[in-house]
């Protein structure tokens, strides 16, 4: 039996199942995620792939939520101008969020689509949680 | 022969009249792409296209802008004008600084995100459900859920929120006025008609210290006012019946500076030991369990760290995304009747979900 497909099921893989990289709060209220690798991934990725992602995001979210003398200066300059100042200038926070989105843009391009991944942005789920979306194996090994 | 009055159907009209239908019933469901604020689950209104955020009961906010503003325009039309002449030009000066600054923080402690958490989606929701056991049966109310962590080696229960549909992060706290998970919870302010988290407690704060200034400012220079009056060989009597603004403000300086300065006092203790309204009224780290070490596992056991770290840190952005659009094929959890996985055990949670904010509410405020 000849199977129908239409255009529509090969430009969107069904969604196999999600999986959730939940908070790690052992440091506190800062943003970490944990990193311990989810089962539902062993086929898909290596163990040590996934960990440097999540580790370089916990290290891009310590970037922008650490406390020094530019967090201060900002936060002072910030009280003094009765919060005025960031209608036009952006904070240093939103700077490396920007930062965070480009490279989970980049590990979607270059290690994750190719095997059916798909990371989502933890700001689009409120910082709760890294959201790894697994599509279904179908098509993979026919397209290559 | 009847007449059956037959009307030839035109074939012409049949093709075109499906295919107008068509693309009038497309455009009808081509709606305007929806703002994320539209579709909101809480209880807040929003203005200006989503840019501003208020919580839906505005409480006395409108009371306080009018206390403000009519008790500064008093000052400024019947004290200055004396002051001016016979002390200096800088009273007019500061207390116009003063005022500007305390508008300016009022509105934005009322205007910004506390620190909104969003709501977990239906998957996150089933997932967390998964991980969870669910031991009983579903004509029973289930036992509040709570997962225990270690945060700086100290143990601390992080509670399942009902509505929102996840655990809630540690200093999170569920404001039934506003139907809202909010991050770092301090109280939600009817004076300023918006709850006071995370995002906007250096706004509150700086609201009520610079408050505390200018009621004591508006305060000390009324007495000065009538003081110089009554030196200038007129009775007290005739100087007050010569400016009665000046009582009116005496008395509402009188009675605000009271609470202001208190209130000023208590979160000024609460910023340097970096403890939230709600942390203290519960007493989550006072040490009621005995022997059991229980101090405050998020303060740096530094003063000035502390103060730095809530009132200068850097400032998360808002998480609610108020502006940005819906997705078009996006299932919206509150319209939708059948969402993309199927949740049998959810029904009954639903209509059990009002008595469960009761119970959770009550528990959290006797915890």
């Amino acid at each position: 039996m000849a199977e129908t497909h239409s255009l529509q099921d090969f430009q969107r893989p069904a969604v196999s199942s999600k999986v959730f990289i939940q908070r790690d709060y052992s440091s506190g209220t800062i943003c970490k995620f944990q990193t311990k690798f989810p089962s539902e991934l062993e086929s898909r990725l290596d163990k040590q792939q996934f960990e440097e992602t999540i580790q370089t995001l916990n290290n891009l979210y310590a970037e922008a939520e650490k406390l020094g003398g530019s967090s201060y200066l900002e936060g002072c300059l910030a009280c003094l101008t009765a919060y005025t100042v960031f209608l036009c200038m952006e904070t240093h926070y939103e700077k490396v969020l920007k930062k965070i989105a480009r490279y989970i843009k980049d590990q979607n391009e270059k290690i994750y689509a190719p095997r059916g991944l798909l990371l989502t942005d933890p700001i689009e789920r409120g910082l709760r949680v890294v959201e790894i979306t697994i599509f279904e194996d179908r098509n993979i090994g026919s397209a290559r | 022969m009847k007449n059956c009055e037959y009307q030839q159907i035109d074939p012409r009209a049949l093709s075109v009249s499906p295919l107008s239908a068509q693309s009038h019933t497309t455009e009808k469901k081509e709606q305007r792409p929806r703002r994320k604020w539209e579709v909101f689950p809480g209880k807040n209104r929003f203005f200006c296209d989503g840019r501003l955020i208020l919580a839906r009961q505005s409480g006395v906010l409108p009371l306080t802008l009018g206390l403000i503003v009519v008790t500064c325009g008093l000052f400024f039309a019947f004290d200055c004008p004396f002051l001016v002449k016979h002390l200096t030009v800088f009273i007019p000066v500061i207390g116009g600084a003063l005022f500007v600054f305390v508008v300016i923080s009022l509105l934005r402690t009322s205007f910004t995100d506390p620190g909104i958490l969003p709501r977990a989606t239906p998957d996150e929701a089933a997932d967390i459900e998964r991980q969870i056991d669910t031991s009983g049966s579903s004509t029973y109310r289930p036992p509040p859920r709570t997962k225990e962590i270690l945060i700086n080696q100290q143990v601390v229960k992080l509670k399942y929120c009902f509505t929102c549909k996840m655990f809630r992060p540690p200093r999170t706290s569920h404001c039934s006025l506003c139907d809202n998970c909010v991050e770092r919870f301090d109280h939600h302010c009817p004076w300023v008609g918006n709850c006071v988290g995370k995002r906007n407690y250096r706004f509150f704060y700086s609201f009520i210290i610079s408050l505390s200034f200018l009621t004591s400012f508006i305060f000390g220079c009324v007495i000065a006012h009538i003081t110089l009056r009554s030196q200038a060989g007129k009775s007290l009597v005739q100087a007050i019946q010569e400016s009665p603004a000046s009582v009116v403000e005496l008395v509402i300086c009188f009675f605000s500076i009271w609470s202001i300065l208190g209130l000023s006092g208590f979160h000024t203790y609460l910023v340097a030991s970096n403890l939230t309204t709600n942390e203290d009224i519960k007493g989550s780290w006072s040490g009621k369990r005995g022997a059991e070490e229980s101090g405050n596992p998020y303060s740096y056991n530094n003063i000035i760290t502390n103060c730095c770290v809530t009132l200068c840190g850097p400032v998360p952005p808002s998480l609610i995304d108020r502006r940005g659009f819906v997705p078009p094929d996006e299932v919206i959890p509150a319209a939708s009747s059948a969402s993309e996985m199927e949740l049998p055990h959810f029904s009954a949670k639903n209509d059990v979900n009002m008595e469960e904010n009761c119970q959770d509410f009550s528990l959290s405020c006797t915890a």
